[in-house]
């Protein structure tokens, strides 16, 4: 009988437990929402010392560090950074949304932010965007697709457009000129061709390469050259496919017969994304089409030359990808989070650290800048800004990106399969663009 | 409850027990040592399922009220042609897995089965790879394959038993077997050792009467080895089968369900609609499906495997 009251204890200690993993699963599940607090902040938000939580993906992270050390350094808010891996970035945002624990601000793939805008992830800053001085000269294709509904949501986070990089030791060694770049896509296959022929014997050297399993990269490389014919890959308001039209069937044959000729490279059919700008940089292939960002990366010792990426038979154009960045529709810390958002397109954040490190700036009016002269390069990219295109769909990225979507079906059986099978497979980009 | 029936009938101690609080009963003792554990499960399963299966009714935003839209979901799921395919295909996978597994798993175990020099040290080696986390696994095994910076075709190439690189998961039977390859390497070891305790829990004895009756090791092994193994693989093929229908990590990492969705497993149209397309109902229903499955199974499987023990 003497163990009565000790079990009566021991009951009791255990009943606590139990109450208190009850307690604390209640409070993990709680509803957290906070509104849009004081709009008496003014147009700068609020530098009083709060803590921010910001989320970027791994794709643009050298430019999101740079921008949050340097705002760390000057301001009393501080920016606590996460950088998510690329591929399991909208998953992440997705489930951290459903359970409303968003940090306070994140970037986002600019051709996801429509989709999010939609899903009321985002806060409506409308009013405080309205009152930036240079608000006209921000990125126009980034403010557009952050714009639903007449309301604002997002600022222009990074800027990555698609160009073609071409290798002008490989150019010189092949006998081509350095100093002519294609002007068109049929002159580019033709170039990759010759350098293939003259250099790729050993197979260690390739005319050219593309991510021949990767959604957006096709999106990211093909398409401009869609665009600089004058063509389109979807009506406007991004519901209707248009890919089985030229001239996108005549960008697919023109890259089709790079691959069926081995211009390509023998890994181009499986390359999945993760590695696909790898290969340029070790100097193995003579032409292709690279993210701009990548350019700051290259092997200095490397000789390489820029151009616009050119349509079948010529013009010019270039996917403005890139990110942007909103304040969550969750966040309790509003005005010091547009505090910071807004510096980061501010003169100073745009000049000193963008532009210093080569990169491309978020506003048109600060195109031509101290550091842009030094490199003609970087002034071309800059230039391809107002010229390039982001498109618009609700449902881009389970349409376009998704590796189970039906464009990277469509794609991979235009260039390496059954062009029999286009018609029913473009029926299936069309239905999911409906959803 | 049958004891503290006969406790409180019993006429020598009638008075204390009736005296006793609620709360001193053994019933209430019973309770309260379940008590934690009922809290656990309430609240990391049952409250969860519940959750699910009131989102498949619903159509469930990522932020804002839910909208009762019942069955729409579930039609859905019928009417999607990639759920048949990947339903096909998780088939098709769990079956050739659960079969080499357990070759590959009951021939490890027969090796190392017996005491020798040695033993110790292969039976560690074997279970090695068990001690790899498994998305480690497949991101090694991604490298192992990269045809970039992948040294598997460097070797190859060098020793001339091919010229030009292996599509190791760039075709649909290539990127099936490439990723069998890698479970097997991950979960041999630990098959192997399910086994082993089966192996060692049968009588040294029986073994030695069938010697002297003249049993050759193949009649051995049909006909004692076999047979009283039986529960030891039945678990081991229910870890296996429900593991495999349930397979997600090695083809998300590896393969991303291509080339062209041929290696889209059940669970990664799960993944794909919560958080793609962001469609959180008919992610749920999906799910629900997936369970109703499962546990049909698995009872299917329980129920041979009792009718085996009598």
């Amino acid at each position: 009988m003497t163990t009565r009251p000790l079990r009566g204890r021991r009951l009791g200690a255990q009943l606590l437990a139990a109450g208190v993993l009850l307690a604390g699963a209640l409070t993990a599940c709680s509803d957290d929402t906070g509104g849009d607090g004081k709009e008496a902040a003014g147009v700068n938000g609020t530098d009083d010392g709060t803590t921010i939580t910001m989320w970027t993906r791994a794709a643009t992270q050298t430019q999101s560090e740079r921008l949050v050390k340097q705002y760390n350094a000057t301001h009393k808010n501080q920016v606590k950074l996460t950088v998510i891996p690329t591929d399991n970035y909208q998953p992440r945002i997705a489930a951290a949304a459903g359970a409303k624990q968003l940090p306070d601000v994140f970037a986002a793939d600019v051709i996801f932010v429509p989709n999010y805008t939609s899903q009321g992830l985002f806060k409506d800053l409308t009013d405080r965007i309205s009152r930036l001085p240079f608000k006209d000269a921000l990125a126009p294709s980034h403010m557009e697709l952050g714009t639903y509904e007449d309301r604002l949501y997002t600022l222009p986070h990074t800027l990555d457009l698609s160009v073609i990089f071409y290798n002008k030791d490989l150019y010189r060694k092949a006998g081509l000129d350095p100093e002519k770049p294609p002007k068109t896509l049929k002159e580019l296959a033709q170039q990759a061709t010759t350098i293939d022929q003259k250099l790729g014997r050993d197979g260690k050297v390739n005319g050219t390469f593309f991510g021949g399993n990767c959604g957006g990269c096709f999106v990211f490389t093909f398409w401009p050259s869609v665009w600089a014919a004058g063509g389109e890959i979807m009506n406007d308001d991004g519901t209707r496919s248009q890919v089985d039209q030229a001239p996108m069937t005549e960008v697919f044959d023109i890259w089709r017969g790079l691959y069926e000729n081995g211009v390509t490279g023998p890994t181009t059919k499986t390359e999945q994304g993760p590695t696909w700008t790898g290969f340029f940089p070790k100097g193995t292939v003579g032409v292709m089409p690279m993210p701009s960002t990548t350019l700051g990366l290259m092997p200095p010792s490397m000789d390489i030359g820029v151009t616009p990426i050119p349509g079948p038979d010529g013009g010019e154009s270039t996917f403005v990808g890139g990110d942007s960045i909103g304040i969550s529709a969750t966040s309790d810390h509003t005005d010091a989070a547009w505090n910071f958002i807004s510096w980061t397109v501010s003169d100073e954040a745009q000049t000193e650290v963008m532009a210093k490190n080569k990169d491309v700036l978020a506003r048109t009016d600060l195109a031509d800048n101290k550091y842009s002269a030094a490199d003609p390069r970087i002034v071309l990219i800059n230039s391809l800004v107002a010229k390039g295109r982001t498109p618009y769909a609700l449902r881009f990225g389970q349409t376009f990106n998704d590796p189970q979507g039906p464009w990277l079906r469509y794609a991979r059986e235009a260039l390496f399969g059954d062009t029999g099978k286009l018609p029913e497979l473009n029926k299936a980009v069309d239905s999911s663009l409906k959803q | 409850m049958t004891t503290t029936t006969r406790i409180r009938t019993s006429p020598a101690r009638p008075a204390a027990v009736a005296r006793r609080p609620w709360w001193r009963t053994r019933t209430a003792a019973g309770l309260a040592y379940a008590a934690p554990t009922a809290v656990v499960v309430g609240l990391l399963f049952l409250a969860p399922l519940g959750l699910v299966g009131w989102m498949s009714l619903n159509r469930w935003p990522l932020l804002g009220d839910a909208e009762f839209n019942a069955p729409a979901n579930y039609e859905k799921v019928r009417d999607d042609p990639l759920f048949l395919d990947a339903a096909v295909f998780t088939l098709k996978y769990t079956v050739l897995v659960t079969v080499l597994l357990s070759a590959a798993a009951l021939g490890l175990a027969l090796l190392v089965q017996e005491r020798r020099r040695g033993t110790g040290f292969f039976r560690t080696a074997y279970f090695l790879p068990g001690a790899v986390g498994f998305a480690a696994a497949s991101l090694l095994f991604y490298g192992l394959y990269s045809n970039e910076f992948g040294p598997l075709d460097t070797i190859l190439q060098r020793l001339r038993i091919t010229d030009e690189p292996v599509q190791w998961i760039g075709t649909p039977n290539g990127a099936l077997f490439s990723t069998i390859a890698l479970v097997i390497w991950r979960f041999a070891g630990f098959n192997m050792l399910i086994l082993l305790t089966g192996l060692q829990s049968i009588p040294g004895e029986l073994y030695e009467a069938a010697r002297v009756d003249g049993a050759s090791r193949w009649q051995m092994f049909r006909r004692i080895t076999l047979p009283l193994l039986r529960p030891t693989i039945a678990l081991m093929l229910i870890l296996s089968i429900t593991g495999s229908l349930l397979a997600f990590d090695q083809f998300f990492i590896l393969t991303n369900g291509g080339p062209d969705n041929s290696t889209t497993t059940l669970v990664m149209v799960i993944y794909r609609n919560a958080f793609f397309r962001f469609d959180l109902g008919g992610a749920a229903a999906l799910s629900v499906v997936l369970l109703v499955v499962l546990v049909g199974l698995n009872a299917l499987q329980l129920r041979v495997l009792r009718r085996g023990d009598d």
